[in-house]
């Protein structure tokens, strides 16, 4: 009789969990679809955004988001997988023990902390050695690839911990290194966990905000290169929502619409590349 | 039929309004600030409602001529039969182009000004400066103080999408107070001494400028009555021109009514 409570219950709370994510994403298209409709796929898609002179094109700030996503993985990549490995191969039980917890302490500094030392350190530096207004694609590809790293570290950490040790015992009595070992059998092995870490990452990056509003510049301008400034859509959302009204707000939803749709594609397209590996 | 909008909307909150709240509506630009005097006036005035609706300041204008709304608001000046209403200045905003105090100019002609925000000057050593990039900041689209740097300054020339766009008024000084390429735009009473603001066609946004109208990037901020004031609309009016409501407009980077010594 309590299990039958009690699993009511769960279920009850699982589906209204579901339900506020239903309710969200039909707010968000409600309120944005219409405005593509109105104005036209040609136009929501061009490069021009200036929606108070009634264009609406999105283009710039897709490949702008796309940009700094790709750069915060090329920076948090090697850099998450290289200190998960090392934490689970290489170090002592006592390194382990100090650097994990700092490691995924980092994920609890807000986003503003972030964005505060970008302007401080990252943007004059970038400035003064690299050219440009230092606001720019590195700058926020930088920033967010050390924000994306607990999430990268923790779960591929976990998961070459859940290699069972017959397979490295197995490795080293056929003769291979210890380096051999981890390239040719581990990182195959904890595969499909790396991918989820990357992805949950990659999530984090598309979706910031704040950090990217305040080292990105927020240029509508397609950056030629990664010293240029860039903006993201979500960065639009936020710049732009205080005063919008009627069609640019709704464009605004329009933008989160799209933004929804991406991150469901892409996080589709994770959960079947990480199936086939299995 | 934006005026219509705003009637049917005022009509609507009339209704349930009236017996004890005071209507404002007009100028989106000056909406912010008086939501935040409205905010401090209903604190020391619990029983007092105040409504603050936006249209544009023609919009308002109307309103006030067909008393459907207690007090409107205008970021311009009146014209012509308009003047048959009550104004009442509550405070003046202007634009002042600031640079990083280092940069060699003090002075740009309007059309510099256009042509570095429309993205055709580049290059410092055009303007007569050192040579360096110039880094021109913009604020957010739908911002008051982008609208109000359009209208002055901009004419038909329209921002360029290469500059960089920042969200306050403190953001766009932040910058340009550590990028010595930097130029931007804030309101006047905002400029500390980490910037320096530009002479604009030789006339610097002196207090004193900015007053007797030579310094021409500037609007006015007036109230509108269709009668004398009296009972609440006079409470709010003699409020928002208090030392408490006139320090609120200053905080906000506005010059206050005081300043200007009416």
């Amino acid at each position: 009789m309590k299990d039958k409570i009690a699993e009511k219950l769960l279920l009850f709370i699982a589906f209204s969990a579901i339900g506020s994510l239903l309710l969200i994403t039909f707010f968000i298209f409600q309120q944005g679809i219409p405005l593509i409709f109105k104005i036209g796929l040609s136009n929501f898609f061009s490069m021009h955004w200036s929606p108070t002179r009634g264009q609406f094109g999105i283009l710039s700030m897709i490949i702008g988001s796309l940009m700094v996503t790709v750069g915060a993985l090329i920076v948090g990549i090697p850099f998450g997988l290289a200190c998960a490995i090392y934490l689970a191969e290489f170090s002592s039980k006592m390194v382990q023990k100090t650097l994990k917890p700092i490691i995924e302490l980092l994920a609890g500094i807000p986003s503003v902390v972030y964005g505060f030392i970008g302007i401080v350190i990252l943007v004059p530096f970038i400035r003064t050695h690299f050219g440009g207004p230092g606001f720019s694609v590195l700058a926020s590809s930088i920033i967010l690839g050390i924000m994306i790293l607990p999430t990268i570290v923790s779960i591929s950490y976990d998961s070459l911990v859940a290699v069972p040790n017959t397979y490295r015992e197995g490795s080293y009595a056929l003769g291979a290194t210890k380096w051999q070992t981890v390239v040719k059998l581990l990182i195959p092995a904890a595969r499909s966990g790396i991918v989820a870490g990357i992805i949950l990452g990659m999530g984090r990056a598309i979706g910031e905000t704040m950090a990217v509003i305040m080292v990105a510049g927020n240029a509508l301008k397609i950056p030629h290169s990664i010293l240029d400034s860039v903006r993201t859509l979500t960065s639009t959302i936020a710049l732009e929502l205080g005063y919008a009204t009627g069609d640019h707000r709704a464009a605004l939803f329009a933008c989160g619409a799209f933004l929804f749709i991406i991150i469901t594609i892409l996080n589709i397209i994770a959960i079947r590349v990480t199936g086939h590996r299995e | 039929m934006r005026y219509l909008a705003i009637v049917c909307m005022l009509l609507l909150t009339t209704c349930s309004q009236r017996k004890g709240g005071i209507i404002i509506a007009g100028s989106t630009s000056v909406q912010p600030f008086i939501e935040r005097v409205a905010e401090r006036f209903t604190e020391e005035n619990p029983g007092i409602q105040v409504n603050v609706q936006g249209g544009g300041s023609t919009a308002g204008i109307q309103a006030t001529f067909n008393n459907i709304c207690h007090i409107g608001v205008s970021s311009r000046n009146l014209k012509g039969s308009e003047k048959a209403l009550h104004e009442f200045l509550i405070a003046v905003d202007g634009i002042a182009i600031i640079v990083h105090k280092d940069n060699p100019i003090d002075d740009l002609t309007i059309e510099q000004i256009q042509g570095i925000f429309a993205g055709t000057h580049k290059d410092w050593s055009e303007l007569g400066g050192e040579s360096g990039e110039i880094i021109p900041v913009t604020r957010e689209e739908g911002s008051g103080t982008r609208g109000a740097f359009e209208d002055m300054v901009m004419g038909d020339q329209i921002i360029s999408d290469a500059c960089l766009v920042q969200d306050s008024n403190g953001a766009v000084r932040e910058i340009i107070a550590t990028t010595p390429q930097g130029i931007g735009y804030i309101s006047v009473g905002l400029v500390d001494e980490r910037e320096k603001a530009l002479a604009i066609d030789g006339v610097k946004p002196t207090l004193a400028n900015l007053l007797s109208s030579q310094y021409g990037f500037t609007r006015p901020f007036l109230l509108l009555l269709l009668e004398e004031p009296s009972g609440k609309v006079k409470k709010f009016i003699e409020f928002a021109l208090s030392k408490k409501g006139q320090d609120i407009l200053k905080s906000d980077g506005l010059i206050s009514v005081t300043e200007i010594g009416k």
